[in-house]
């Protein structure tokens, strides 16, 4: 049985998301192979090739595969897919838009999210923003499915696998236009320790200032929820939750948020969380570990002061 | 240019579900249904490109029971012109609609495919983008704007690290983020208009496509539930929790 694993990288680095789908690899058994394509991949493959348990990296490195569109990657997957049982990729934005497709093709369904490997065809996934969760026993010969990266552990790098250049391009009707990603110093929300996230009750961009400062001072990362984003007080790759991204920090501070069943869904895995809301009947409350009834503007400064 | 927005019927986003007793399923008995809000927001972009001159024709269509007619009349009420509903009272995997979708496609000859980019029962994320691997079309999944050029669309996304702009020929599937538009309500009135609309029904079997299981649910349980946390009374009690028993700052 052998499988496949789709890198989640941007042509420089690889993603600890994939080192996570390797470890959802590892617990399906088998013999374990990445697939990078991209354009000028070389260090994200150098990266794949120390991921415990992997024994070969695919790549397909060419200017048409730069953008990593669902289009011709999908077609490209399904080149290969002959020699795989398992397919497996991270539930990301490049994942969830590109694995559908390469079941389409194979015509066999797509476990979506996956959040516990069962056995080699049995899996657990959430449904309903995690108000219920499916274990799911696939019937199709290949099993095609995104994980969700924030229920596995990243494998160690201590593997050395060898490296299968592919030299099929395939072209894409899509045209790769233009990119704008937020920079920011701070972790990733996908693998920060810490989050630290705002919603509506922080009134406005600026006011996020401090939040950011206690983010600084932990080493967090910022989250939002869907209404922070929405009336444009931060960027869309903030928002956590059902539609959004989905995080199991050790340390989860909502600060002005709710608690709304969609930003739950994100979030209530966290080991630790935390809620500051001036509303005592706040549903976020229900969940938190740690609830303190306040006014951010006041609580959020004093915070600053002492951490 | 025709425009077509596969709509599905789903529990409304307000309502928290649970599960039955026997763990077979969602308890889904009375509760409130609704048009699922990434196809509302799909639905008022067809309309909203009807509105500008560029669609003249936008046809919804939805895979399900008899109950999603209801969904339908709703998404004529905000705008569409006619609606298709495929009856089964099967719950069919993305695959499977993306399939009976195709069979529909290739009699409409859609330019524009407009989908939510999940629904909020299944939380699949898969339909729209099966459906361009399916009829060969390229497609631009979670978007947040939309412009139509002539036989060309220009798309931004939502991705994980910021935004994305991508343009491609039509015929082309777009899936919808929640930034993409704010959905209308729908009038009276145009409530009224709706039950006039024409509403084609049609069985799985007068489309002549085949399907087949591929998965079997073994169960359906609830997540386990946090335990209820502890409330604090001051900025330094919760500084001390964090520090001295939390031991995560
Ligand atoms: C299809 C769909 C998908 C969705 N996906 C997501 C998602 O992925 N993520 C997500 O987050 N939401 C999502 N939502 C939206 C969700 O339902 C809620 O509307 C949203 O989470 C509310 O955000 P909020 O808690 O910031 O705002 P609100 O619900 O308005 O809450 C603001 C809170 O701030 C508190 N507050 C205000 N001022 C202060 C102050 N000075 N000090 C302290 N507290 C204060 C208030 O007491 C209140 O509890 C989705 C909804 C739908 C329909």
């Amino acid at each position: 049985m052998t499988i496949l694993v789709l890198a989640e990288h941007d042509n420089v680095s690889l993603k600890t998301d994939t080192a996570k789908v390797v470890s959802a690899a590892a617990a399906i058994g088998g013999d374990i192979h990445v697939l990078v394509v991209g354009a000028d991949c070389s260090a994200a493959v150098s990266a794949a090739q120390s991921l415990a348990g992997v024994s070969k990296v695919l790549v397909a490195d060419a200017a048409q595969y730069g953008a990593q569109l669902a289009e011709n990657v999908s077609k490209l997957v399904v080149e290969i897919a002959a020699d795989y049982e398992h397919i497996l990729a991270a539930a990301t934005s490049i994942g969830k838009d590109t694995l559908p497709r390469v079941a389409a093709l194979l015509d066999v369904a797509q476990i979506s999210e996956v959040i516990e490997v069962v056995s080699s065809d049995t899996f657990v996934r959430p449904i309903y923003a995690g108000n219920a969760l499916a274990t799911v026993q696939s019937l199709d010969a290949k099993k095609v499915m995104t994980v969700r990266s924030s229920a596995f552990d990243v494998v160690a790098s201590t593997g050395s696998a060898e490296v299968v250049n592919l030299s099929q391009t395939i072209d894409s009707k899509t045209e790769f236009v233009s990119q704008s990603l937020t920079e920011s110093a701070r972790p990733e929300l996908g693998n920060a320790g810490i989050i630290v996230s705002g919603g509506r009750g922080m009134g406005s961009g600026e006011n996020f200032a401090i939040l950011e400062q206690l983010a600084d001072k932990l080493g967090a990362a910022v989250g939002a929820s869907r209404a922070a984003v929405d009336a444009g007080f931060v960027p869309n790759d903030l928002q956590v939750g059902q539609t959004g991204k989905i995080v199991a920090p050790n340390l989860y501070i909502a600060v002005g948020i709710s608690g709304a069943i969609q930003h739950l869904a994100g979030m209530k895995d966290s080991k630790v969380i935390v809620a500051i809301n001036k509303d005592p009947e706040a549903p976020i409350f229900q969940v938190a570990d740690y609830g303190l009834v306040a006014d951010l503007f006041e609580a959020v400064p004093a915070l600053n002061n002492l951490v | 240019m025709k425009v077509l927005v596969p709509v599905k019927r789903v529990v409304d986003a307000n309502v928290k579900v649970r599960v039955k007793a026997d763990n077979t399923n969602v308890d889904t008995t009375n509760l409130k249904m609704a048009l699922n809000p990434f196809c509302e927001i799909a639905v008022e972009e067809a309309v909203r490109l009807k509105e500008a001159g560029i669609a003249t024709e936008v046809v919804v269509v939805s895979v399900g029971p008899k109950a999603v007619q209801e969904q339908l009349r709703t998404a004529m009420a905000l705008g569409a012109d006619r609606a298709i509903h495929i009856e089964t009272d099967e719950e069919l995997v993305p695959l499977s609609i993306a399939k009976l979708l195709k069979a529909v496609q290739e009699k409409e000859q859609a330019q524009l495919v407009i989908f939510g980019k999940q629904s909020i029962d299944g939380d699949n994320n898969q339909t729209g983008q099966m459906l361009a691997a399916l009829t060969d079309m390229p497609q631009a999944t979670f978007a947040s704007e939309v412009k139509i050029d002539g036989d060309m669309i220009t798309v931004t996304r939502e991705i994980d690290g910021g935004l994305q702009t991508l343009k491609m020929p039509l015929p082309a599937i777009v899936t919808v983020d929640l930034r993409l538009n704010e959905p209308r309500y729908a009038s009276l009135p145009n409530i009224m208009k709706a039950k006039r609309k024409p509403l084609e029904i049609m069985a799985v079997a007068d489309l002549g496509v085949s399907l087949r299981a591929h998965q079997t649910v073994l169960s359906v349980t609830p997540p386990v539930e946090r335990k209820a946390g502890i409330m604090v009374s001051s900025v330094e009690e919760l500084v001390d929790k964090l520090k001295n028993e939390a031991k995560v700052i």
